[in-house]
């Protein structure tokens, strides 16, 4: 279970909210609300003041690496660093496999260099990359904006997997479908204090 | 050791070659003419007192103004290296940080240099150790100042790259390794050329002055051998240090790429 209390990112007045196991909280609000900030914060990308716990533990309890090895921010667009994808990756593994078969990736794809792939084949290989190590929380930002329905439906199907198995998903989408289709609450930023921090469970 | 003198005509002769300098800028229309003249007189002014400031310290006996002299230097250094920068890194630390690897390589280098090879009586003799620290420093600087501007060009622009791997549960040097190899690279190339083509492209500064000074042109060369490995060193150790000491400035203890450090100097 995730619990945020009293976060401060950028001008948004101080956050708390809880995402449960087995759910997934859609984070709202217009452009430049600060979604990606929030997501980045949670991540323990940028500095904010606040505390985030995981499982009962508090960020600074343990170096920054592991906490974002439990806590993942998946960038609404993917950077790579090496050549090829595959370096960006583990060892080959049978999860490897899984993975990309879920979301019907081909393997061939991983030895092509990165600037001849699609920005979709990049987005779903980058869904492959924060998927493979099982983190406890991922935080979704787009996750699916460059997929056309029928990969955005394999992708849909793979974090409510990830759901099943017991973790937590915050998801950034402006897709209103998906966020039906994925989200058990909604979290509205808004600059105003009032307005903003309702937790509404879906139906 | 003899030497012919040079005269304040002689100089008057040869500043006149600056004429080609205002020639071109005028005919080009690259309106230098002000800042040829500036740099000019600036390097009159300074040599000019840096021969008395050395005449007067090399008269003296105590090692107490070769030491000061020496750490007038460093800072002076140091201050360079700052001013050099494109990006903020932090301000202030950087120049901590470029006049901290100034000290530790130039005290380092010139000591193996000086105290340990040539090994002058007194050790401290101040006509040794003030010209050879001046060429490891100058060498040095370069080093940092290439080490730390490349870092900070390379992290602004693999920023995205740089925080996916952090994301992914990298460490700070982990997620900069690439950037960091770059800047080492790009730091130690020019030392390794010139340590290639010395002797047959140019005849070095130091050892053109000794032997216009009458120096055994054999027992020149020697002296530039040594000091060329003195710089190689100095060059390799400087880079090092400034570029471990530039990702700790540009990251913080929770192994965050800081981005307001990565932002452009005005």
């Amino acid at each position: 279970m995730l619990r945020v209390e009293q976060l401060q990112v950028a001008a948004l007045p101080p956050l708390s909210f809880e995402v449960a196991d087995r759910e997934c909280l859609a984070i709202e609000g217009a452009s430049g609300a600060g979604k990606t900030l929030l997501l980045r914060a949670i991540a323990d990308l940028d500095p904010a003041p606040g505390q985030v716990f995981v499982d009962g533990a508090e960020r600074n309890e343990m170096p920054a690496y592991e906490w974002r090895r439990r806590v993942r921010y998946c960038a609404a667009e993917p950077q790579w660093w090496t050549e090829t994808p595959r370096a960006c990756f583990p060892e080959p593994s049978a999860r490897l496999d899984r993975l990309m078969q879920s979301l019907d990736v081909e393997k061939q794809l991983l030895d092509r260099p990165v600037s001849v792939l699609s920005t979709g084949e990049r987005q779903r290989l980058a869904l492959v990359r924060a998927f493979i190590d099982e983190p406890r929380v991922l935080l979704l930002d787009e996750p699916t904006s460059a997929l056309p329905p029928q990969a955005a439906a394999l992708a849909e199907e793979l974090i409510k997997f990830h759901m099943l198995s017991g973790r937590s998903v915050i998801l950034v989408s402006h897709d209103r479908a998906q966020v039906e289709r994925l989200a058990h609450a909604r979290l509205l930023l808004s600059k105003s204090a009032d307005a903003q921090t309702q937790v509404a469970h879906a139906p | 050791m003899s030497y012919v003198p040079l005269t304040p005509l002689d100089l008057v002769l040869a500043s006149a070659l600056l004429a080609v300098n205002a020639a071109i800028s005028w005919a080009f229309r690259l309106r230098l003419e002000k800042s040829i003249a500036i740099a000019a007189l600036r390097m009159v002014a300074q040599l000019a007192l840096i021969g008395v400031v050395l005449k007067f310290i090399f008269a003296q006996t105590s090692p107490a103004w070769s030491i000061a002299f020496a750490l007038v230097m460093v800072v002076a250094a140091g201050v360079e290296v700052t001013t050099r920068q494109h990006r903020h890194i932090g301000g202030w630390q950087v120049m901590g940080l470029s006049t901290a690897t100034l000290l530790f390589v130039g005290t380092a280098v010139t000591a193996i240099g000086v105290g340990a090879i040539i090994g002058p009586d007194p050790w401290y003799a101040p006509r040794y150790v003030l010209p050879i620290l001046g060429m490891v420093l100058g060498n040095a600087m370069t080093a940092v100042t290439l080490v730390i501007d490349t870092i900070a060009e390379a992290a602004a622009r693999e920023r995205g790259a740089i925080e996916a791997r952090l994301a992914l549960g990298a460490r700070r040097f982990e997620a900069l390794d690439g950037v960091l190899r770059l800047a080492l690279r790009t730091a130690m190339t020019p030392i390794l050329n010139s340590m290639a083509t010395t002797g047959i492209v140019a005849l070095p500064g130091m050892m053109t002055g000794q032997i216009l000074a009458g120096v055994d042109p054999v027992g020149a060369a020697k002296y530039q051998m040594l000091i060329m490995f003195l710089i190689a060193a100095a060059t390799a150790l400087s880079s090092f240090v400034g570029a471990l000491g530039a990702v700790l400035l540009l990251t913080d203890e929770r192994h965050r790429l800081r981005g307001e450090r990565l932002a452009a100097r005005d």
